[in-house]
C-alpha cells in the first residue's frame, strides 16, 4: 500500500498485470525506452523487454489496427495513443474492426484490447492535447470506454479493463495525473466494469460527472445535500445506479466537459426523461463546454465547466 | 561534395507459363501432378461457384456479390502455397483463397446471402471474416505477426487486397510496420487495373505498385497474376523468407477483373469491350489447361469431370444455405459484447 499519483498508479497497475499475465502486450509511440510522454510506462520495457513493450512508428490507425491482429491472435494488446486528439485516425479501426469483429466473426475472433489515452483540458497543452470527444466514442456498440477519477479507481478499471473480454477504451484525465495521491493497496483491486460508483451520497440532488470534471464537482461546496455519482464506465452506462439515485433526490445536474451538442450529457437526460421523468422536481440540467472549438490555453479556463457554474445549476434545481 | 545514388529501385517481374501453355523450367515450381491437378480442379471450383452466384443474385437468391471471375489464378495460387497453421486476411474478392484453404462453401454462400453466420470460420482455419472496408484489414495481419512472433509460432500470415487498397493510408501504416519490425508477412496485391470505376492509371503514378515496398524496406515483386505457377512460386518463395526470418514480401499480382466490379455494377459504363476482350483472351484456366494438355495430365473428359465435381458440390452448397433456418432477431445481440450490457437486455427482449 503507498501513497500513488494517478499516473504511478496506472503503471503499478500496468506492471501487475504484465507480470500476472504475459499476454499483456504495451505498443505504443513513445511507450518503451522514454516511458511515455507522460511516464506511465515509466520502466516497463526495463522490466518486461522490448517484446513486451513495443515502440511504434508514428501510426495511430496502424498502431490500433495491429492491436486488434494481436488480440485476435491471443494476445492482450494494451495501446497507448498519446493523446485523444489524434486518435481520429485510429477511429476507423476502433469503428470498423475493434468494436465489430466478435459480431462479424460470430464469436470465432474477438478483441480483448485496451487503448489507454490522456484525454481532456486543463493542462496547458498545445492545439488538439485537450480534448475530450467521449462521445464520439460511446456511440459505437460493441466497444466500452472507462474514465477513472483518480489513482485507486484508474488502478482498479485499468486491471479490469485488461482482462475484459471485448474492446476498452481507457480514457485518463491528464488534469488528474499528478493533482493528488491517494492510498493505493497493491495487487488484485479490480474495479467491474459497467458499474457506476456513488462518490458522495445525498438526498437534494444527483450530480453525475465523470473523470477531472468529477474533481471539480467534489470540491464544489454546496449548502445542500449532494449525491454525486461517478459513473466510471460510460458505455455500458449504469443506469440503474443513477436512475435509483435520481427517483431518490428528484433532480439532475449533468458536468462534462465535453461540447453540449451530442455530448453524453443527452443520452442521460433523455434515458432519464424517459424512465424517471415522473420522480423530478424539475428540469435535468447541463453544464458543459459550449459549442465551440476547444481554445488554447489561454482560453480554456472560459470553456471548461467552472465551480462557479456547477454552484449555479445547483442552486438553480434547487429551486424546483 | 559530389551528388551520389544513395537508392536504386528494382522491380523483378517473374512469369512461368506463356500463353501456350510452355512453361520456363528452370522457374518451374516444384510442384507434384497431384499438386497440379488439385490447382485445377479448385480453380475450376472457384469459377463455378462464380458463375452459380452471379445467377443466384439474378434470381434474387443472393445479395451483391463481387466476382473473381479472371482472377482465379492469383487467388488460387496463392492460397495453394499457404500452411493449415498459416493466418489469412482476405478482402472481399477473395473466393479462390477462401476454396483453397477449405472454407465451408455453403458459408460462403450464407455470407453474401447475407446472413452474417457465414463469416464464423471454422476453427480448424486462421482466416479472418472478409474485410469489406477496403485495405483496412492490412493492419490486422500485422499485429498477428507480432503475435506468432511473439508466440514463437512458425506460422505465417498473408493478406489479399486490390489495387485500389493500395492508395489508403492503413496500407502505408500497415507496411511501414512490416518493415520496422521485419515480420514474418506477404501481401499479396490482385492488381486487377480496376477499383469500381477507376484504372490503374488514376490510382497511382508509380510505374509498378510492387515498388512501393522498397519504400518500407523490403522486397516487392510483380507476377503475371494470370499464371498460376508464377503466382504460387512467388507465394512459396515469400512464404519461405517470411517464415526463416527474413521479413515481409509484397507479391503484386497483374491480372484482371473481367466482370463487373459486383452484381450492382456495370462496367461497360467505364471501360471498353476491346480491354475485356484482350484479357479475356489471358485466360488463367485456359492457360494451366493447355500446359497440362501439353504434360499429357488433362483431356476433355477430365475437365468434364472436374467440372462435374465442382459443379455437385456447388449444388449441395446452394441446398445447404437455403436450407438454413433463418437468423433469430434475437442473434444481433449475442455477440456484440461477451455478456450484453444492461440495456442491451432489455433491448433484447423486445427484439
Ligand atoms: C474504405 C472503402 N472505401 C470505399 C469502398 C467502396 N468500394 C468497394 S470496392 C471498391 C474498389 C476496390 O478496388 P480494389 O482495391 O482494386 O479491389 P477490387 O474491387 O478491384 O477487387 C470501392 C471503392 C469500400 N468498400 N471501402
Ligand atoms: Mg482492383
Amino acid at each position: 500500500m503507498a501513497q500513488l499519483t494517478m499516473v504511478q498508479a496506472i503503471n503499478q497497475a500496468l506492471a501487475e498485470e504484465m507480470a500476472r499475465d504475459e499476454r499483456i502486450v504495451l505498443l505504443g509511440e513513445d511507450v518503451g525506452r522514454d516511458g511515455g510522454v507522460f511516464r506511465v510506462t515509466e520502466g516497463l520495457q526495463e522490466r518486461f523487454g522490448s517484446e513486451r513493450v513495443i515502440d511504434t512508428p508514428l501510426s495511430e490507425s496502424g498502431i490500433v489496427g495491429a492491436a486488434i491482429g494481436m488480440a485476435a491472435y491471443g494476445l492482450r494488446p494494451v495501446a497507448e495513443i498519446q493523446f485523444l486528439g489524434f486518435i481520429y485516425a485510429a477511429l476507423d479501426q476502433l469503428y470498423t474492426h475493434a468494436a465489430r469483429l466478435r459480431t462479424r466473426s460470430r464469436g470465432r475472433y474477438t478483441c480483448p484490447l485496451v487503448v489507454r489515452t490522456p484525454y481532456g483540458g486543463g493542462i496547458k497543452a498545445p492545439e488538439l492535447h485537450e480534448e475530450s470527444s467521449e462521445a464520439l466514442l460511446c456511440h459505437l456498440p460493441g466497444i466500452k470506454v472507462v474514465v477513472p477519477s483518480g489513482p485507486c479507481s484508474a488502478k482498479g478499471l485499468l486491471l479490469a479493463a485488461m482482462r475484459d473480454p471485448d474492446p476498452v477504451i481507457f480514457l485518463e484525465p491528464t488534469r488528474l495525473y499528478r493533482m493528488f495521491r491517494e492510498e493505493v493497496p497493491d495487487g488484485d483491486v479490480t474495479i467491474p466494469l459497467g458499474r457506476a460508483r456513488i462518490a458522495r451520497p445525498g438526498q437534494d440532488v444527483t450530480l453525475v460527472a465523470w473523470g477531472s470534471m468529477l474533481e471539480r464537482v467534489l470540491k464544489t461546496d454546496s449548502p445542500h445535500s449532494l449525491e454525486v455519482i461517478d459513473p466510471q464506465t460510460l458505455t455500458p452506462f449504469d443506469w440503474e445506479t443513477l436512475l435509483t439515485s435520481v427517483k431518490k433526490t428528484g433532480r439532475l445536474v449533468i458536468v462534462h466537459e465535453a461540447v453540449k451538442t451530442g455530448g453524453l450529457g443527452a443520452e442521460i437526460a433523455a434515458t432519464v426523461a424517459e424512465e424517471a421523468i415522473l420522480h423530478l422536481r424539475g428540469p435535468v440540467l447541463r453544464v458543459t463546454a459550449p459549442d465551440v472549438v476547444l481554445p488554447l490555453p489561454r482560453l480554456i479556463d472560459s470553456y471548461l465547466p467552472t465551480g462557479q457554474q456547477i454552484r449555479t445549476a445547483i442552486d438553480e434545481i434547487m429551486r424546483y | 561534395m559530389p551528388e551520389e545514388i544513395c537508392a536504386t529501385v528494382e522491380v523483378r517481374r517473374l512469369s512461368v507459363l506463356a500463353a501456350d501453355g510452355s512453361v520456363d523450367e528452370a522457374l518451374m515450381p516444384p510442384l507434384a501432378e497431384g499438386d497440379i491437378r488439385r490447382m485445377y480442379e479448385l480453380m475450376v471450383l472457384t469459377r463455378t461457384f462464380d458463375q452459380r452466384a452471379v445467377a443466384l443474385q439474378r434470381e434474387g437468391r443472393l445479395g451483391t456479390y463481387p466476382p473473381s471471375l479472371g482472377q482465379e489464378a492469383a487467388q488460387v495460387g496463392s492460397a495453394f502455397a499457404l500452411q493449415p497453421e498459416d493466418w489469412l486476411f482476405p478482402s472481399f474478392r477473395e473466393l479462390g483463397v477462401q476454396l483453397t484453404c477449405g472454407y465451408p462453401i455453403q458459408q460462403i454462400f450464407q455470407y453474401w446471402s447475407g446472413d452474417e453466420r457465414g463469416q464464423q470460420a471454422p476453427p480448424s482455419l486462421n482466416i479472418f471474416p472478409v474485410c469489406v472496408s477496403v485495405g483496412t484489414h492490412i493492419p490486422h495481419a500485422v499485429g498477428a505477426a507480432l503475435a506468432a512472433r511473439y508466440r514463437r509460432d512458425p506460422v505465417a500470415v498473408a493478406a489479399w487486397f486490390g489495387d485500389g487498397a493500395t492508395s489508403k493510408g492503413d496500407f502505408h501504416e500497415g507496411f511501414n510496420m512490416a518493415g520496422v519490425f521485419r515480420l514474418p508477412l506477404v501481401f499479396i496485391c490482385q492488381n486487377n487495373q480496376w477499383a469500381i470505376s477507376v484504372p490503374l492509371s488514376s490510382q497511382t503514378a508509380a510505374a509498378t505498385l510492387a515498388q512501393k515496398a522498397l519504400a518500407y524496406g523490403f522486397p516487392g515483386v510483380q507476377v503475371d497474376g494470370n499464371d498460376v505457377f508464377a503466382v504460387y512460386r512467388a507465394t512459396h518463395d515469400a512464404l519461405l523468407k517470411a517464415r526463416s526470418g527474413d521479413g515481409p514480401t509484397f507479391i503484386e499480382c497483374l491480372t484482371y477483373r473481367v466482370a463487373d466490379h459486383t452484381t450492382s455494377d456495370d462496367a461497360g459504363r467505364y471501360r471498353s469491350a476491346e480491354e475485356v476482350a484482350v484479357w479475356s483472351a489471358r485466360d488463367p484456366l485456359q492457360r494451366l489447361e493447355k500446359y497440362m494438355e501439353r504434360r499429357g495430365i488433362w483431356s476433355e473428359a477430365y475437365a468434364r469431370e472436374a467440372r462435374q465435381l465442382a459443379t455437385s458440390a456447388i449444388d449441395a452448397a446452394v441446398v445447404a444455405m437455403e436450407a438454413v433456418v433463418a437468423p433469430d432477431p434475437a442473434d444481433m445481440f449475442t455477440h456484440t459484447w461477451a455478456a450484453p450490457g444492461q440495456r442491451q437486455m432489455r433491448q433484447r427482449k423486445g427484439a
